[in-house]
């Protein structure tokens, strides 16, 4: 399938959604005021790879401030990999955060609580 | 409060170009001053919290009757820093309506405990909690997270209709530990 690469600006991620090299992240910062317009792309992306996965998805998170518009989006795109876990996939999301940033820590603990998924919490 | 404790002030239409540049702004700014890197974070997610309630408030208002002497899409933002505080205060008008809602919103947030926040947040963010359009209910809920202190307002009556809603946020200059 093609691949998905949005390049980041002041207000939005770096997407990279590559199933040939299986890289799956989103990085940068999440604070534009249409949260749903900028994620609907990844969503549908999704939507489409989860139809036939990669024997292995791993899906890495690491923002630095995401605003809470856009922390509906990446439950629903959490829900997406949890859905294919659920469907016997191996799916696990890896939300690196710094390790100084206990907001964004416990962010990750938030999530995590709120899935059925493998969740790993990654300082750097 | 002091004059010059303030980092900047506006009143006017906002948009969402005009957010972009406030917050870059506060940004180099902070950076600039070599504040505290968990204090400026904090600053920088309740301001742009702040800066988009009002925008999204804003944006959802019909459009101004010219014949409405109050001109209802102007809001006021203001960022200020004291010896222990940030404070961000933003201030628009809301139709006389909405008050009690929002009022009983903002002291369920006030009377929270951290914790109880946290549980408030993730009901939100999961749908199950109080029913909210759009993100605004969230937005607070965050804001409060973060400030770690209770929220300020004021609602203002300016005619039959309208009454000037202001909203204070603060954020402590002294890290936590």
């Amino acid at each position: 399938m093609r691949n998905l690469v949005i390049e980041p600006t002041s207000k939005t991620p770096k997407v990279i959604l590559n199933a040939d090299l299986g890289i799956f992240e989103i990085t940068g910062r999440s604070i534009p005021e249409d949260a749903i317009g900028f994620y609907r792309k990844v969503l549908d992306w999704l939507e489409e790879y989860s139809k036939s996965p990669l024997g292995e998805t791993i899906f890495k998170f690491q923002l630095e401030y995401f605003n809470t518009s856009s922390s509906k989006c990446l439950l629903d795109i959490f829900r997406k990999l949890e859905r294919m876990h659920k469907n016997g996939h191996k799916v696990s999301i890896r939300w690196h955060y710094d390790s100084d940033d206990e907001d964004m820590a416990e962010t990750g603990q938030d999530y995590q609580a709120l899935l059925d998924v493998p969740f790993e919490l990654v300082p750097v | 409060m002091q004059l010059n404790n303030i980092i900047f002030v506006y009143q006017g239409e906002v948009t969402a170009d005009l957010v972009s540049s406030i917050l870059q702004m506060v940004e180099n700014k902070l950076e600039g001053e070599g504040e505290d890197r968990k204090v400026k974070k904090r600053v920088f997610n309740v301001m742009v919290e702040c800066l988009q309630n009002v925008y999204h408030h804003l944006d959802a208002l019909p459009p101004t009757d010219p014949n409405n002497p109050i001109r209802d899409k102007t809001a006021l933002l203001m960022i200020g820093r004291e010896e222990k505080d940030y404070y961000i205060i933003t201030g628009n008008h809301v139709q006389n309506d909405r008050i009690p809602d929002l009022k009983s919103r903002l002291d369920r947030i006030n009377r929270a405990s951290k914790e109880e926040l946290k549980q408030l947040y993730q009901e939100v963010l999961t749908g199950t909690g109080f029913s909210e359009k759009g993100t605004a209910g969230l937005g607070m809920i965050d804001i409060a997270r973060k400030s770690g202190q209770r929220l300020g307002y004021d609602f203002h009556p300016v005619s039959d209709k309208y009454s000037f809603f202001s909203l204070e946020a603060r954020v402590s200059r002294i890290p936590e530990k």
